[in-house]
């Protein structure tokens, strides 16, 4: 192997290995901060020694057992005790702990504890969301800092200094290194799903000129679902998001057109659905439902997802499902945007009425005043009723809403369309 | 990205048909599709019959042709996949090198091919007619 090739395989098996390593660190010191610190100083280690030693067999064993060596330097050095000497006790215990233990005995320990400790650490809500994203993806999810920045489209710098302070916060605010019980775990979780989500969705927002960086955070949040999806089996919302992310990335082949230009669901050529990673998200779905009770945020949003992904075609989708799905998402997380999409889902279910009566129910929602879909769900059922010149100002205003340019020329063709059915002339579109 | 990882045994190209596996083997295996599976990276897996149960369709003219299994002159055969998604080709083999396989196994690596990567007039072929809004593909 050449010093470049060895170079490369040593960052793949700081992928793997990272998040295990800084996590069974992090246990022993105390500290997130250290323990990364540690767990790079390994790293560094092995870009000296592997490319003339060649990569070791057990490489993630190589990587501990170097980082503890640094560890137990450190504290002989009283480096650690001078970091800690505010948290005196704590240093103690490490030390203790370092001392008494038999330290390879710990390698083999089930890691799984401790991978969990560090998600719910990573993702504390003294953290603000963008600290614990950075965190997350540096720590459990191996990129490197300028790989966060890439797909973030932030400075290094920024990233850096993120990374920093949440480090700084989380020692600050002593925030134990451990899995919230009780009560506190649902909303401990329900932040880490968040988290893990809204890399999902940067990474689904990216279009054809971005960095691949960015799509690549669709492929790390469905890694990092993945994962807890193993470590906290018996929570239904984690296989929930799981399936709700495997099914959306299911579409991404069939959402843009050659030139870019988004393609709405309904007209998606279904064949181009990636038909494994709809299998995994109903399986996912699945294992959400199978652990009994009422489904979830996410699985109910899954659960809307699979109904799409079950159709063959757009028409044979099960709308009234569909649009149950949604009164249940409305009544457990209520807002503007579902109830949008109810509206539109028991219009195809049970008729434009139906749908319009919803969707005008939402027309004194502030939140929704400067929203283009809300005008233009209401002008497409109102043409759907016979009511062109409603339908026209509808249309119109929702053209002058959108900050899209492809989507204000069509909201316009079609308001043209409705003004010269208004005047009893055949509509062309 | 996604890599499939191919699982050639050796000699398996003569393998009887109904040839399983045996546990010890099966076992060490469990253990390490688990691990796949724990780091988020595995998708898929499945193991194959030996080829003697399969059969060849070639096309010599343009015209196809049933062989029935074994093939007397295959090398080596897949014996089984995994389908993996990883972040470089290095990861891939990273956990190929962690198979608990045996001195007459051999594991490919070949990256999947990505639409996103093929020129736009292949793309447009692979897309077959552009939708239009409202248009509904055959059933």
């Amino acid at each position: 192997m050449t010093v470049s090739e060895t170079h490369g395989a040593i960052h793949a098996v700081w992928r793997i290995e990272s998040a295990r390593l800084i996590a069974g660190l992090a246990r022993m010191v105390r500290d997130v901060g250290l323990a990364e610190e540690l767990a790079q100083d390994a790293l560094v280690a092995a870009l000296e020694r592997w490319p003339e030693s060649g990569v070791p067999e057990n490489p993630g064993a190589w990587l501990m057992a170097t980082a503890k060596r640094r560890a137990i330097d450190e504290l002989r050095r009283g480096k650690l005790l001078e970091r800690k000497h505010e948290e005196l006790g704590h240093a103690m215990e490490a030390r203790r702990e370092l001392t008494a233990r038999d330290l390879e005995a710990a390698i083999d320990d089930d890691v799984g504890d401790d991978l969990l400790r560090l998600v719910f650490v990573s993702c504390h809500p003294v953290l603000s969301t963008e600290a614990r994203v950075a965190l997350t993806l540096r720590l459990l999810g191996g990129l490197t800092t300028e790989e966060i920045a890439r797909a973030f489209l932030v400075p290094e710098a920024t990233v850096a200094q993120r990374i920093v302070r949440a480090k700084r916060t989380l020692a600050e605010a002593r925030v134990p290194f451990e899995v919230p019980r009780g009560e506190e775990l649902a909303a401990r979780l329900a932040s880490v799903l968040q988290v893990v989500y809204l890399v999902f969705n940067e990474g689904y927002a990216a279009t054809a000129g971005d960095d691949w960086m960015r799509p690549a955070l669709c492929e790390d949040a469905l890694r990092l679902g993945r994962i807890l999806a193993e470590l906290v089996p018996k929570e239904p919302e984690v296989h929930g998001l799981v399936a709700l992310m495997e099914i959306q990335a299911s579409r991404a082949g069939a959402r843009v057109d050659p030139s870019g230009a988004p393609i709405l669901l309904l007209d998606q050529d279904r064949a181009r659905w990636d038909q494994l990673l709809i299998r995994r998200g109903l399986a996912a779905l699945e294992r959400a439902e199978g652990l009994g009770g009422a489904l979830g945020p996410y699985a109910l949003q899954a659960a809307i997802a699979a109904c799409h992904a079950r159709a063959r075609t757009a028409a044979e989708t099960d709308w009234s499902r569909i649009a149950a799905l949604y009164d249940a998402l409305a009544q457990l997380s209520p807002s503007p945007i579902v109830e949008l999409n109810r509206a539109v889902a028991l219009s195809m279910a049970f008729g434009p009425a139906a749908g319009l009566a919803a969707a005008d129910a939402l027309i004194a929602e502030p939140s929704l005043e400067r929203y283009h879909l809300l005008p233009s769900v209401r002008g497409d059922l109102l043409a759907k009723l016979g009511r062109f010149e409603e339908a026209r100002v509808e249309l119109e205003r929702a053209a002058s809403l959108t900050r899209n340019v492809r989507e204000r020329d069509l909201l316009l063709g079609r308001a043209a369309a409705c003004a010269r059915a208004a005047l009893g002339r055949p509509d062309v579109s | 990205m996604r890599f499939m990882m191919l699982m050639i045994p050796k000699g398996y190209e003569k393998a009887a048909p109904g040839t399983l596996p045996d546990a010890e083997h099966v076992k060490a295996m469990m253990k390490y599709n688990e691990s796949l599976q724990k780091a988020g990276v595995l998708l898929a897996l499945d193991g194959l019959h030996p080829p003697s149960a399969g059969a060849r369709v070639s096309f010599p003219g343009g015209k196809p042709r049933v062989t029935d299994g074994p093939f007397p002159e295959a090398k080596e055969v897949v014996g089984g996949y995994w389908m993996i998604q990883v972040k470089s080709k290095e990861e891939a083999i990273a956990w190929a090198s962690r198979c608990p396989a045996s001195g007459d196994e051999t594991i490919e690596i070949r990256q999947v091919q990505e639409l996103s990567e093929l020129p736009e007039d292949v793309r447009k072929a692979a897309a077959g007619i552009e939708p239009r809004p409202g248009q509904r593909r055959g059933a």
